[in-house]
């Protein structure tokens, strides 16, 4: 059921939400894991870049930044509070 | 045997690293970790400006190295790159992967960001896949306080088998003792038991397959469940680098006393 | 022995599990062994984020450091590079001395002091004081935790030239040495992208040209007098070449990750690191050891050779014109054809070493001197340049020249070590030198339009 799960770069800014599938590849798939973008992460969406893009999320307590191409791969589930 | 390996891995640390030892009896420690864990405060404060640099072989990340004693024993401390795990993606994660496996340093110390523990256990979890002589460096210690962060090291300790020490560097606080463990270590009075990681069924599966077929290539030299993850990985040049890995290839064999 | 091995998952989702088992212990672990008082929030980092990356304060902010760390290092800069020079020179005048008592030959005098001691004294006096004042303030950004987040700001610009925003914490680092600018590239760690950053560092105009630019810009408003309004005008001038050395910037690292670097890999992440207090201490120490005097080591490496060459050059004569003169003459319809003349370029082929000594040279060779000598005063340079048939076309050619030519010999090497690859240290002389050529060639083309 893909279809509740929504790409990271479209979650607003504040909201936390669950990784639930990586759609990235090859070595971008193999970086996103070692960051620790795995399966049921929380991961919180902290700011834009004053252009739009990248975007900085929360993640296991660091703050890493993703472009969107990368962010668009990431499926998530957003956690309703 | 023992005495000819050990020269010429010394031989082999010199020619692919440029790291010179100025008398047998140094001892090589390796110091891993996450970027922004503090790693290179360590070994700054550790070394001094008693610093080497140049690139790694073949690579251009830079190398560094240097010395420091403790009880009258002279340690060389290698600074590998800073990553965030040892599958190789980039040159830094080859390099650091490589050396750990590879070159056999007689300690890895990996220093980990007591505010971020999970993020930075992974690569430890890694490491002590490779290398049984791993010490856990907890820095920044300061930092977690104020977040009021609280670590149970003795704990740390024993869930991961081995030995663990909390230091706050820019401070200089618990140098001394990561000096004394490093030590202990090195002279075999503290035997670190590294705790695996357990994987799910299909993979141990094929662990088990793969490990005969490569038992009797690596010779009890590297772990050969490692060396079964990374092909499962997708990395089969792991074969090839062991085979032709310098370390031996100066007439290890053939020179035994 | 693979091949009668099969199995059922992918490499992808070996990693997957992998990873995830990894990750899965290391939150069993976490979870055992940490503790939290209350609800973790780095409040205060947030709240410097909330400032420093904002669309209202971050661009503001950032031009605002960079302008401050430019303005310490050329104001800081001046007297040290005075006293260094005077201290030096004064020592050339001991060692001349020393060779006249031993009756040294006066060839070896000339090769050895005139030439390769002055160049070397020369590259030190100008490269020193500035490179040990904008390293440790940078060192001190990158040390606070600042740099990551200047290359989260402009990313998006950089993204799309095909770049990484870490590129704009290279091309800052270039405005200080284009050496250092290459080096620094190692932060990105996208294979392609770094090369585009290493590649193209040349296009920002380090602290050896800037001396260049300035004075070849004042002569060009014509600032006869020091009056505030020419020097603003002066100072325009080079914020518009600047700004012309990053449009070509974005320009080539387009190109160059659509063509020949377009199958390299790459990938986008960046770490915001929590800020930290920085060490002063080591921040000097390091960045002294680490970058300055490593720069400055391979500057003096290559200026002691390229010095002795240029002497010779400048004092072996054919005929009755010396062997420069005769390679001048050579380069001379070339050089016109770009709006330049034979001297000109001559002088900045033996800049090679450092684009510090390039005016010098022109004057050497235009008052037929035979060692490099240095002029003071903005008018002088201005008589003489117009008496060897200088325009405003040629000022123009000139200063557009230096902002877009080859880089040094010491940006060449570091590159050729940098990459490993002569071929890389090729490509990074071609590139611009190409790009310097047919720039001056338009803007040749355009001025004889209309003059």
């Amino acid at each position: 059921m893909y279809e509740k799960y929504i790409p990271l770069h479209q979650v607003h800014i504040g909201k936390t939400c669950i990784i639930k599938e990586l759609k990235a590849t090859g070595s971008q798939r193999r970086r996103l894991l070692d960051l620790g973008f795995t399966q049921d992460t929380p991961i919180t969406v902290i700011r834009r870049s004053p252009l739009g893009d990248p975007t900085a999320y929360l993640i296991k307590k660091s703050i890493i930044a993703l472009r969107q191409e990368e962010a668009s791969k990431i499926l998530v589930e957003i956690i309703r509070n | 045997m023992g005495l000819t390996c050990n020269a010429c891995k010394r031989k082999a640390m010199q020619d692919t690293y440029h790291i010179k030892k100025s008398n047998p009896n140094q001892m090589i420690i390796a110091l891993a970790g996450n970027p922004n864990t503090g790693k290179s405060t360590i070994f700054n404060e550790l070394t001094g400006l008693k610093q080497h640099t140049g690139n790694w072989p073949g690579k251009t990340v830079t190398n560094a190295w240097g010395i420091f004693k403790h009880k009258n024993q002279e340690f060389i401390l290698v600074d590998l790159p800073g990553t965030y795990s040892l599958f190789p993606n980039s040159a830094e994660e080859e390099i650091a992967r490589d050396f750990i496996c590879f070159s056999k340093p007689d300690a890895t110390v990996i220093v980990v960001d007591a505010s971020c523990l999970e993020r930075n256990l992974n690569l430890v979890l890694q490491i002590i896949e490779i290398t049984h002589t791993v010490i856990l460096c907890v820095n920044l210690l300061d930092e977690a306080r104020r977040k009021k962060i609280k670590v149970d090291l003795e704990k740390l300790s024993v869930e991961l088998g081995i030995p663990v020490v909390g230091t706050i560097a820019r401070d200089k606080k618990g140098l001394e003792d990561l000096k004394d463990i490093i030590y202990k270590v090195c002279s075999k009075k503290i035997i670190p038991h590294p705790k695996m990681t357990t994987y799910p069924k299909e993979i141990e599966d094929e662990i088990q397959k793969l490990i005969p077929m490569i038992e009797p290539l690596v010779k009890n030299k590297i772990n050969p469940r490692w060396v079964a993850l990374q092909m499962l990985d997708g990395d089969l040049k792991i074969l090839e680098k062991i085979t032709n890995y310098p370390n031996c290839k100066g007439g290890c064999h053939d020179v035994r006393l | 022995m693979m091949s009668d091995y099969s199995h059922t998952l992918s490499a992808d989702q070996f990693r997957d599990h992998i990873v995830t088992s990894l990750y899965k212990r290391a939150k069993e672990i976490e979870e055992a062994v940490v503790t939290y008082s209350k609800e973790n929030k780095s409040t205060l980092d947030d709240k410097i984020d909330s400032i420093l990356t904002s669309r209202l304060f971050g661009f503001p902010i950032m031009l605002l450091i960079l302008a401050l760390i430019f303005w310490i290092t050329i104001v800081g800069a001046n007297f040290p590079s005075k006293i260094l020079a005077d201290l030096l020179f004064s020592l050339e005048d001991k060692l001349t001395e020393l060779f006249i008592n031993f009756n040294a030959p006066s060839r070896l005098h000339g090769i050895v002091i005139l030439g390769m001691y002055r160049t070397a004294a020369w590259v030190i006096s100008v490269m020193l004081p500035p490179m040990a004042i904008f390293f440790p303030c940078f060192t001190l950004l990158e040390d606070l935790g600042y740099l990551p987040r200047v290359a989260f700001n402009l990313d998006r610009i950089f993204k799309k030239a095909g770049a990484h925003g870490k590129q704009a914490l290279t091309m800052a680092m270039g405005f200080g040495c284009n050496a250092a600018g290459v080096i620094s590239s190692r932060i990105i760690d996208s294979p392609r992208e770094r090369l585009i950053a290493i590649l193209t560092n040349n296009f920002v105009p380090c602290n050896g040209r800037f001396p260049t630019l300035i004075a070849i810009s004042m002569i060009l408003i014509g600032a006869s007098s020091d009056s505030l309004l020419n020097s603003l005008f002066a100072s325009g001038l080079v914020v518009l070449l600047i700004l012309l050395g990053i449009a070509m910037t974005f320009l080539i690292s387009f190109i160059a990750s659509k063509s020949f670097l377009k199958g390299t890999p790459s990938r986008f992440s960046l770490e915001l690191p929590p800020y930290r207090k920085p060490q002063i201490g080591k921040i000097i120490i390091r960045s002294i050891f680490d970058r300055t005097l490593f720069v400055l080591g391979r500057a003096v490496a290559v200026a002691l050779p390229a010095g002795a060459i240029t002497w010779l050059l400048a004092n072996i004569s054919i005929g009755n014109t010396t062997i420069l003169n005769h390679i001048a003459n050579f380069l001379d319809p070339f050089a016109l054809w770009i709006g330049l003349d034979g001297v000109i370029l001559l002088a900045f082929f033996l800049g090679l070493p450092a684009n510090e000594i390039v005016l010098p040279i022109i004057f050497m060779i235009y008052l037929s001197t035979g060692s490099m000598i240095e002029i003071d005063s903005i008018e002088e340079m201005r008589q003489l340049f117009l008496a060897k048939g200088w325009t405003h076309l040629t000022c123009l050619n000139v200063m557009l020249f230096s902002l877009l030519h080859f880089p040094c010999g010491t940006t060449l090497w570091t590159i050729k070590k940098e990459t490993q690859s002569v071929k890389w240290a090729l490509a990074s002389f071609i590139i611009p030198t190409l790009t310097a050529i047919l720039i001056c060639f338009i803007s040749t083309q355009i001025a004889s339009l209309f003059f």
